[in-house]
């Protein structure tokens, strides 16, 4: 069975119409449907597309590099996010700086665009942290392997903006709203369905910005769901909108409706977008055994990276110079990776006891003790 | 007698195969344990050979697993749920615990719900979080569950069986760090009988070395880790009888107190948490019933109270070899 990328005239597969402004030749759309999201980017210049090109080849670069790293034994895992770069900087470009984003694991482009460390968020696959980072520098929650769950911690977040009267002001600097991301296959979740709930009967803040990126590990989307995901939204009382997520600027404009709706107190929105993951789950998956390869060609002429490279030729906005600055850019970015990956240093065994509870717990201090003497004898009989 | 050499891995699916084989309502339900043959490939080649009724890739969602298994089972089917990772039972913990565990009781015996859920546990592989964890005692506390973990191949292959045909709710814990370890399996091994006749095929224990100076007990990935401390206790001079429970609920009180009787001596070792651990129960309920054979009081090896730690220091939470043989020596010094 194909998961067939998209139909001929701006509709995704199964011929559900969705938003889509640049076609996979890098041309513009015409589309009436669609004006009011072109607007949205009528002001987005060559800065802004080249800044965005930047993000995804930095976000892929990133990907390649640490693949390569958990190849060569330095991280234990690594999920690859290939293919999503669009859905990611798109929908993080139209963030404010206030705006709060919790992701789910596969984020590297929404976390690059945050300005994430990239060291840092490669520590939870080398093993030395759960976490990474301070989620308050970029606002930016660390994301739980528990598929779903961050969607209510993203809605009760949205709630307390809503309470501290960060919403509706009409003030830019002061209206703030969240975003939660997750996947076709954690759409499944209890969790999320209830935050659906939550946030639609408290009109909270928040977009529930869902990849539909075709599998969840084997399963295809069509195990999770009988109708388009972004309609999922609608029993709950929650408007849906399905994106070409392989479209930077679909991916943008769509997400800057869904915010203005959030900041203005018109509650969420639910974002499908409709988008594939070329690598495979994870450096421990053989995708060979369940998809076709016929399905991933068909999705590589749609690569997002490319699409966006057509798009700046054919608008002149492309300068040779400037795209060699931006590989340049990659290529540090690897070394970087390549050097400081490498050079994280194991965390001290006893620092297993740190953070289990804010004050002194008996229980943990009298292991710690423990441990601590346990150690201390072992090395000195090894001695 | 068709006994084979295969990984402990292989003895599951070969357990499961059987059980689908012999029971046509028997059905395995899950996350990728279609196509895909789960992520450990417990379930590899069931789809294709029994079809994708009775193995069964379910939606994203635990709940709904154990969930709509509990409705299956009313309807007379032997649901054997996949719970990908340990972190990930979770979701579910509400219909095991609230509804599975409890219908049998509630309906005074009318109802039963011999769903099994199959968990793969324990750490020690390098995981990331959610991926390493021993849940075991948060169901052993839950009255109505069974809840078990094989050590051996051919355990596996006999107790997933088992669990299939028992009228209780099976809470079966797979050690995922000894998928590929692997053993002897004699596959025309009959279906163990629940009837009541024999010992009880979930329940009962096992030596799995004798000794007499002291009795480790272990369940799981660590009964590896106690053979191999009984072996360094050997060079040493000690002697040491160690038990497989199997099961950690019920527990085979008996065997444990008798072995206790003989050598005077216990050491629990399990990768939960000692915190409100199994070893707790164990201990306690030796304390009571050999009071006046110990010789020290019982030791117990395992995870810390914390939760389960980064990859880069498992080595240090998870019991080893040395852990065992430091509580070994200090219940020796008494
Ligand atoms: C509650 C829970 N159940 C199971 C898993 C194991 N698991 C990890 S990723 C994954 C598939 C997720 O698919 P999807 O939500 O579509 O996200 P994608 O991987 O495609 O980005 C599964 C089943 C998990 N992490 N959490
Ligand atoms: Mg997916």
């Amino acid at each position: 069975m194909l998961n067939a990328p998209e139909g001929s005239d701006g509709a995704s597969a199964e011929g559900v119409p969705f938003v889509q402004l640049v076609g996979p030749d890098g041309r513009r759309t015409e589309g009436a449907q669609d004006a009011a999201y072109r607007d949205r980017t009528a002001h987005l210049g060559t800065e802004e597309l080249r800044t965005m090109y930047r993000d995804m080849v930095l976000t892929r670069r990133f990907d390649d590099e640490s693949t390569a790293l958990q190849r060569q034994g330095e991280l234990g895992l690594y999920p690859q996010g290939r293919g999503q770069e669009a859905a990611q900087v798109g929908s993080a470009r139209a963030l404010r700086p206030q705006d709060f984003v919790f992701p789910s694991y596969r984020e590297h482009g929404v976390l690059q665009v945050r300005g994430v460390d990239p060291v840092d968020r490669l520590r939870i696959y080398r093993g030395t942290e759960h976490g990474g980072w301070d989620p308050a520098d970029h606002r930016v929650h660390l994301n739980t392997l528990v598929l779903g769950s961050q969607t209510l911690h993203a809605t009760g977040y949205a709630l307390g903006l809503q309470r501290d009267g960060l919403v509706g002001t009409g003030d830019p600097e002061r209206d703030t709203a969240v975003v939660t991301y997750f996947g076709d296959g954690a759409s499944s979740q209890g969790d999320v369905s209830e935050a659906l709930v939550f946030a639609a009967v408290n009109n909270a803040p928040v977009v529930f910005f869902c990849q539909n990126n075709q599998w969840a590990i084997s399963e295809p989307t069509s195990r999770q769901t009988r109708v388009p995901l972004y309609k999922r939204g609608e029993g709950f009382g929650i408007p849906g909108v399905r994106v070409d997520g392989n479209d930077v600027l679909a991916s943008y404009a769509v997400m800057t409706e869904a915010l203005e709706r959030a900041y203005a107190g018109g509650g969420p929105t639910f974002v499908e977008a409709y988008t594939y993951r070329m690598g495979a789950h994870t450096t421990s998956d053989d995708p060979t055994r369940y998809r076709e390869r016929a399905e991933e060609e068909e999705w590589a002429l749609r690569d997002p990276i490319d699409r966006l490279a057509a798009l700046l030729r054919a608008e002149d906005r492309w300068d040779d110079d400037w795209a060699a600055g931006v590989a340049a850019d990659a290529e540090t970015l690897a070394e970087r990776l390549r050097a400081d990956v490498r050079s994280i240093e194991d965390p001290p065994s006893v620092s297993m006891f740190d953070h289990v509870y804010a004050t002194p717990q008996a229980q943990v201090e009298t292991e710690r003790a423990w441990f601590t003497t346990y150690q201390d004898e072992t090395a000195e009989a090894a001695r | 007698m068709s006994t084979q050499t295969m990984p402990f891995a292989k003895a599951l699916t070969a357990g499961l195969r059987a059980a689908l084989d012999a029971d046509d309502k028997a059905l395995v339900m899950g996350e990728d344990v279609g196509r895909l043959g789960g992520v450990f490939r417990i379930t590899d080649g069931l789809q294709k050979d029994f079809g994708e009724h009775r193995v069964v890739d379910t939606p994203l969602a635990e709940s709904g697993i154990v969930g709509t298994a509990i409705g299956l089972a009313m309807r007379g089917y032997r649901p054997i749920c996949e719970i990908q990772f340990d972190g990930f039972v979770f979701p579910a913990y509400d219909q095991i615990t609230t509804q599975l565990a409890k219908l049998h009781y509630r309906s005074r015996g009318r109802i039963q719900v011999p769903v099994v859920v199959r968990i793969p546990y324990g750490g020690g592989i390098g995981a990331i979080e959610h991926h390493s964890e021993s849940p075991e005692a948060l169901f052993a506390h839950t009255p109505g569950l069974r809840v078990v973990s094989p050590a051996t191949p051919q355990d596996a292959y006999d107790m997933i069986r088992a669990a299939v045909v028992s009228p209780d709710p099976v809470i079966f814990f797979e050690p995922k760090g000894r998928y590929w370890s692997k053993g002897e399996v004699d596959l025309d091994s009959p279906v163990p009988s629940l009837d009541g006749g024999g010992p009880d095929p979930l329940g009962t224990a096992r030596i799995a070395r004798t000794g007499t100076d002291v009795t480790l007990v272990a369940y799981g990935p660590t009964v590896a880790t106690a053979l191999s401390a009984a072996d360094a206790l050997a060079a040493e001079g000690t002697s040491a009888e160690v038990v497989d429970l199997r099961s950690i609920s019920p527990l085979d009180v008996p065997t444990v107190v008798d072995s206790v009787r003989r050598t005077g001596r216990c050491v629990v070792v399990h990768e939960a948490p000692t915190y409100f651990g199994p070893g707790a129960e164990l201990a306690a309920r030796v304390t009571e019933e050999c009071f006046y054979s110990l010789e020290a009081p019982v030791q117990r090896v395992g995870g810390f109270h914390t939760p389960y730690p980064v990859a880069k220091v498992e080595h240090d939470y998870l019991p080893d070899v040395d852990r065992v043989c430091d509580a070994v020596d200090r219940a020796l010094s008494h």
